[in-house]
């Protein structure tokens, strides 16, 4: 099962352990994550589903492509990573 | 009132007065970008706006006077089809209960130009279609932002169906049907920022906050990014006051909850220079409805000080004579004598966005 991990500076907020999920997309997999901690959606999408302006997903290294749609393709053996970009001070 | 909320950079500082000494009593979100604090004097919730950058704009609601929160339901824009690009939410500006005779409603203006209303104490919010959608909208511009912002609700207190926004750069919009219709209130108004022929346009006014005076709500003043503007026929007209002791530059306005007449200023140089002129930090007040000013300064610095004091970092309680203005510097200054001595509760706070009376 593909898996997701969540940045550490996430947790402050809103606590975010590592799951396994069904999927193979990335939508599919997040949404499987946010059905159970709906909180969590917020801070990672906007409230139109898409990647928040500083926020990156990764899927097994690589950062994905769709960041609205969020229609790269996951494998049962991948690992997403959900990190924010560096910005600010 | 004798509790100060302070929205800073990095968390809501909350001091309080114990026999006359203001001490700094308590701290939420520390290290958290606290943008706005309202405290609901209907019912005594207190509300705060965040954004967290990374991971968005969000609004916490405590009923126990900041001991505890929760965090509730933000604006959200609505999708719009075949477009990538939906307008979304970038920050909660403004945040006002909707009336006496609404308990639990508020309003809230964001950007990138939203007004939103909740029936549910901040639970839930729903846009203002009416306003959103009004043709005139596409010419609003960013002012202090990338996108336009409205950064002040007025709710009359003698009809909640009469509402007053105002937008940088979107002058004052007025709704007298609870938001079922607009009207724009800018007349008067004059945008150096614009070609000459549009200088008049009232759509693109950058009224920098408006107020109007509780007790007569027909009175009103703003502090505009090109003057000091003020009316006195209900927001229908508005006629610029030229002189204000050593600049009409600022971001932030109170008036006097009974006395029209009487309104206070922080001023900086200029646009150009977004500073205390000669390093002084003053307060402008008048008390004849802008023919002539005071200039305050016992309590504060006279010499390098560079605080500058935003929309929302200069607040008036309903005695009249309690002010507190913040500063991008962190300094938090009050006066319990409508300015005539002010006294320092910090100087070294984060970067002050708002403050607010509870």
């Amino acid at each position: 099962m593909p898996s997701v991990h969540f940045t550490a500076n996430l947790q402050r907020h809103v606590a975010c352990p590592p799951r396994d999920v069904q999927g193979t997309t990335v939508r599919a997999c997040l949404d499987a994550v946010f059905a159970d901690n709906p909180r969590a959606r917020g801070y990672v999408l906007d409230e139109h589903g898409a990647v928040r302006h500083h926020m990156n997903v990764f899927v097994d290294g690589e950062q994905v492509i769709d960041r609205v749609g969020l229609s790269d393709p996951v494998r049962p053996d991948s690992e997403i990573y959900v990190m924010q970009a560096l910005s600010g001070g | 009132m004798t509790t100060l909320l302070v929205s800073t950079r990095k968390g809501l500082f909350t001091f309080e007065a114990h026999a006359g000494a203001w001490t700094l009593t308590r701290r939420a979100f520390v290290g958290d970008n606290v943008t706005l604090a309202l405290a609901d004097s209907r019912d005594g919730t207190w509300y705060a706006a965040l954004d967290h950058g990374h991971f968005g704009v969000k609004l916490h609601r405590s009923a126990d006077r900041g001991e505890t929160w929760e965090e509730v339901g933000v604006p959200a824009y609505p999708a719009v089809e075949g477009e990538d690009e939906a307008a979304a939410l970038k920050l909660i500006w403004s945040l006002e209960p909707a009336g006496a005779d609404r308990p639990g409603h508020l309003w809230a203006g964001t950007i990138p130009g939203g007004l939103f209303r909740s029936r549910d104490r901040g639970s839930s919010w729903q846009l203002v279609d009416s306003l959103w959608d009004h043709p005139d909208r596409a010419r609003w511009m960013g002012g202090g932002a990338d996108q336009p912002g409205i950064h002040s609700v007025l709710v009359d207190p003698r009809d909640s169906d009469r509402v007053l926004v105002g937008v940088s750069c979107g002058g004052v919009w007025e709704t007298t049907d609870d938001g079922a219709t607009w009207t724009v209130r800018a007349e008067g108004m004059r945008a150096d920022f614009m070609p000459p022929e549009q200088a008049g346009d009232p759509v693109i006014q950058d009224p920098h906050r408006v107020v109007a005076c509780p007790a007569d709500f027909d009175r009103l003043w703003t502090q505009h990014h090109c003057g000091i503007w003020r009316s006195t026929d209900a927001a229908r007209t508005w006629q610029e006051v030229e002189h204000a002791g050593p600049s009409t530059f600022g971001f932030a306005v109170a008036v006097h909850p009974r006395e029209p007449d009487t309104a206070w200023f922080v001023p900086a140089h200029s646009d150009q220079h977004r500073i205390p002129v000669d390093g002084r930090v003053v307060v402008t007040r008048t008390r004849d409805g802008g023919k002539s000013f005071d200039v305050l300064d016992d309590g504060l610095p006279r010499a390098d000080a560079y605080d500058l004091v935003f929309r929302h970092g200069l607040a008036i309680d309903d005695t009249g004579d309690r002010l507190a203005f913040g500063s991008t510097t962190g300094s938090v200054w009050l006066t319990e004598d409508g300015g005539e001595h002010w006294s320092t509760l910090s100087t070294h706070l984060p970067p002050v966005y708002a403050v607010t009376f509870a």
